[in-house]
């Protein structure tokens, strides 16, 4: 490729055509301030509308500022980043910016978390000149049963914008009217809850400020806990205690799950239970359920539906619900692991410690925000009691430790409660795209050839690539395996299946980047898609240390079969552990 | 959890249809489209959108952004006698705005909007090209210059008597 030499503040940088000042810069190690631009790389995903003026730069010959993030060198180019010129330009910009923003910092919650608020520290603002005739754009909060939107404080950097549409081919939001008058929202400015939004929460991933969150459930959780009538079951998801760590400075990547434990102990918690617990019995589930389906389709039952599409992320289960109506009988019929749990929690484990499941409040620590959505669907409520009371996101949870005043990385190492904190490595992977198919093909192997897995980790199931392709040798019988993490590239292998072209007997989806470790209620990656693969690797590491790594080997789940369940699949199973799906899309009548 | 339904006549759901295909149901013909389907319905309604956007496929979202993002589309019905105010610089510095301020006391509309009975609908425009008249109101087709806010009443009466004597 042909490369092009420019100069950055006196330093020679030698780039390929076609790079950007503002990536030129960077590999000088020359970090230019960005507000509206992004850069997920990993996923291939790059915000640039060069909107916001923040990354200005001076380029010798040319009258007006540059912006560094949208701009291409040229050959010869004399760039400087930090002119008296450009640092004016920059902070007259981030001055307007402000003086259409609420200036609720102390109370917002993004306090301490906001690139926006970053910005205006690192520019050294301390007045906003004109704010007393600085008209101010107001519009409604929406709430829904996930994210809370606040376009109060959007400031069209449209990051949010890129992620539903171009990443997660969603189309929920899209920017609306112009000038002072923008913002962005679904449709005719409906709320979120009619619109096709999933719930995913990658728009809150990305969003700068406070105008994308989600909702917060840590007052109910200190209300049910101060609640002495109530037993409060905890239950946290594989992909926490991958990304917790990293609100307390530590290194991406690094594992606090006994830590996490005793925080969630010590803040009250009555039993500090695992979701990996519930991945295992998931995996009995859609296990069995895989192997049913298969050993039908290979004898040519012509009724059952292939591939057979993993249903534990309940993101992906709105958009296959409201964008592919037509395929909603092919997921797994089996639950996700917060479902089962709460369901079993409410059940068999209610009945063990004698409680009424009134009495019993069953709270998920989750990476997700569609989590929120999913405890409150109705088929998961007995007589208006839902399942799973309420979810909580790994940031939620790390501003109640911070809250309680622990210092979690100094607090000593605890283990999960029994019997719903026991799990295998392979409920561990769940929290990673991959995860889930590689868990359930450890037990489906083992339960069809009925012999002992040579080598547990399947490596060819691994990797970051969103759509990845897999074959798997059953004695004989070969099973290919598809996985793909985002929903636009979900979309792809349904419209391979829609067409009939599909060769895959079993998918594995998830919506977020990397799977749930990407999930829209993790810490912030602050755009760096590593922090991802960090997490990632967390993941695999738990699993290897863990002393049982199939889901069928969990002493507590063969018990909970044994002395409640029965089988797989039997009646019971299919009460407690099984759902539907249902046409959730928009549909234009005739009237 | 049930389906969202959108509900739209059989006629229109046809017209949208038949100008969607001389385009080819190309998404990338969005703007054209919306032009075709505001000449024919006069404007455009969420339902027209939600129609746009399903024969093209794109989201309903997108639609709504270009919608409101370019002033010539509209999503409000527009009066038997649109009246438009030109606002540009000539107009504006020979009072264009007292005018406005008029029209909008009369009708009890604010721009944008159109009058409960449908005669008449308000809206801004910048420039006609006839700076020499400023400032100036067009109704419909017809042009009136150097007009004040005494004006406006006289402008008016002869749309309501135009209505009357078509009756």
């Amino acid at each position: 490729m042909e490369n092009v030499k420019l100069t950055i503040d006196n330093k020679e940088v030698e780039v390929p055509k076609g790079t950007t000042i503002y990536k030129a810069a960077k590999k000088l190690d020359i970090d230019i301030p960005v507000l509206c631009y992004m850069n997920l790389e990993d996923i291939g995903i790059e915000n640039k509308p060069g909107g916001c003026r923040v990354c200005v730069v001076e380029v010798e010959g040319r009258n007006n500022l540059a912006p560094s993030c949208a701009t291409e060198v040229t050959e010869g180019m004399v760039v400087k980043t930090h002119t008296m010129r450009v640092i004016n330009a920059r902070r007259t910009v981030v001055e307007f910016i402000l003086s259409d923003h609420p200036k609720d910092c102390l109370t917002c919650k993004k306090s301490g978390n906001c690139e926006l608020q970053d910005l205006a520290i690192k520019l050294g603002i301390r007045e906003i000149p004109g704010q007393e005739y600085a008209e101010m754009s107001t519009y409604k909060t929406d709430y829904s049963p996930s994210i809370v939107r606040e376009l109060d404080k959007c400031i069209m950097c449209r990051r949010c914008e890129a992620m539903c549409n171009e990443f997660q081919t969603v189309g929920a939001l899209n920017a609306f009217n112009r000038g002072f008058e923008a913002a962005v929202a679904p449709a005719f400015e409906m709320d979120l809850q009619y619109s096709p939004c999933t719930y995913c929460g990658q728009c809150v991933a990305v969003c700068p400020t406070a105008a994308l969150t989600e909702v917060d459930h840590s007052r109910d959780l200190i209300d049910a806990i101060s609640d002495p009538s109530k037993t409060v079951i905890a239950q946290t998801a594989p992909a926490v205690r991958a990304a917790l760590g990293e609100e307390f400075g530590n290194e991406p990547g690094t594992l606090v799950t006994g830590k996490m434990v005793t925080a969630l102990r010590r803040l009250g918690f009555d039993y500090v239970f695992d979701t990996d617990f519930a991945a295992d019995l998931t995996i009995m589930e859609e296990g069995a359920e895989l192997l049913d389906r298969l050993t039908k389709y290979l004898n040519g039952d012509k009724e059952v539906r292939m591939p057979m599409l993993t249903s534990c992320c309940p993101a992906w289960v709105r958009f296959i619900e409201h964008h592919f109506p037509e395929m909603k009988d092919i997921p797994s019929s089996a639950r996700s692991p917060q479902q089962m749990f709460g369901s079993i929690a409410k059940t068999y484990f209610a009945d063990k410690i004698e409680k009424k499941r009134e009495d019993v409040v069953v709270v998920s620590v989750m990476p997700c925000l569609a989590k929120k959505y999913e405890s409150q669907r109705d088929e998961f409520k007995v007589d208006g009691n839902p399942d799973v009371d309420f979810s909580l996101t790994t940031r939620e949870l790390a501003h109640l430790i911070k809250e309680a005043n622990f210092d979690l990385n100094n607090l000593p190492d605890e283990d999960f409660d029994r019997p719903m904190g026991e799990s295998t490595g392979a409920g561990v992977i769940f929290g990673t795209t991959g995860g889930v198919i590689e868990a359930a093909t450890r037990t489906a192997y083992e339960v069809h050839t009925g012999k002992e897995l040579p080598k547990i980790s399947f490596d060819e199931l691994r990797g970051f690539e969103g759509i990845r392709k897999a074959t798997v040798d059953f004695e004989g019988q070969e099973i290919n395996i598809g996985i793909a993490h985002g929903l636009g590239n979900a979309r792809k292998l349904l419209e391979e299946i829609k067409a009939g072209k599909s060769e895959f007997h079993a998918i594995e989806i998830m919506a977020c980047p990397g799977g749930c470790i990407g999930g829209g209620g993790q810490p912030s990656h602050h755009n760096n898609t590593a922090i991802l693969k960090a997490r990632q690797n967390a993941i695999y590491e738990e699993d290897k240390n863990k002393k049982l790594r199939k889901s069928h080997e969990n002493p507590e789940i063969k018990k909970l079969y044994e002395e409640f369940l029965g089988k797989p699949m039997s009646e019971k199973a299919h009460e407690l552990l099984h759902t539907k799906y249902f046409d959730i899309s928009r549909k234009i009548e005739i009237s | 959890m049930s389906r969202i339904k959108v509900k739209i006549k059989e006629n229109d759901l046809n017209k949208i249809r038949e100008i969607c295909k001389e385009h080819d149901n190309q998404p990338g013909e969005l703007i054209n489209v919306l032009q075709r389907t505001q000449e024919h319905f006069g404007y455009l309604p969420a339902e027209v959108q939600e129609a746009v956007a399903n024969e093209l496929g794109v989201s309903v979202a997108k639609v709504y952004g270009v919608v409101t993002f370019y002033s010539f589309f509209t999503m409000i019905p527009q009066g038997r006698y649109p009246i438009s105010i030109c606002t540009g610089t000539a107009c504006y510095v020979r009072g264009a705005d007292n005018v406005l301020q008029e029209f909008k006391r009369q009708l009890g509309i604010e721009v944008g909007e159109t009058s409960e009975d449908g005669k008449f609908s308000l809206n801004c425009l910048r420039c006609v090209g006839a700076c020499g008249l400023a400032p100036v109101v067009l109704v419909g087709d017809k042009t009136y210059g150097r007009v004040s806010p005494d004006g406006v009443k006289d402008i008016l009466k002869e749309y309501q008597e135009k209505e009357n004597s078509d009756e």
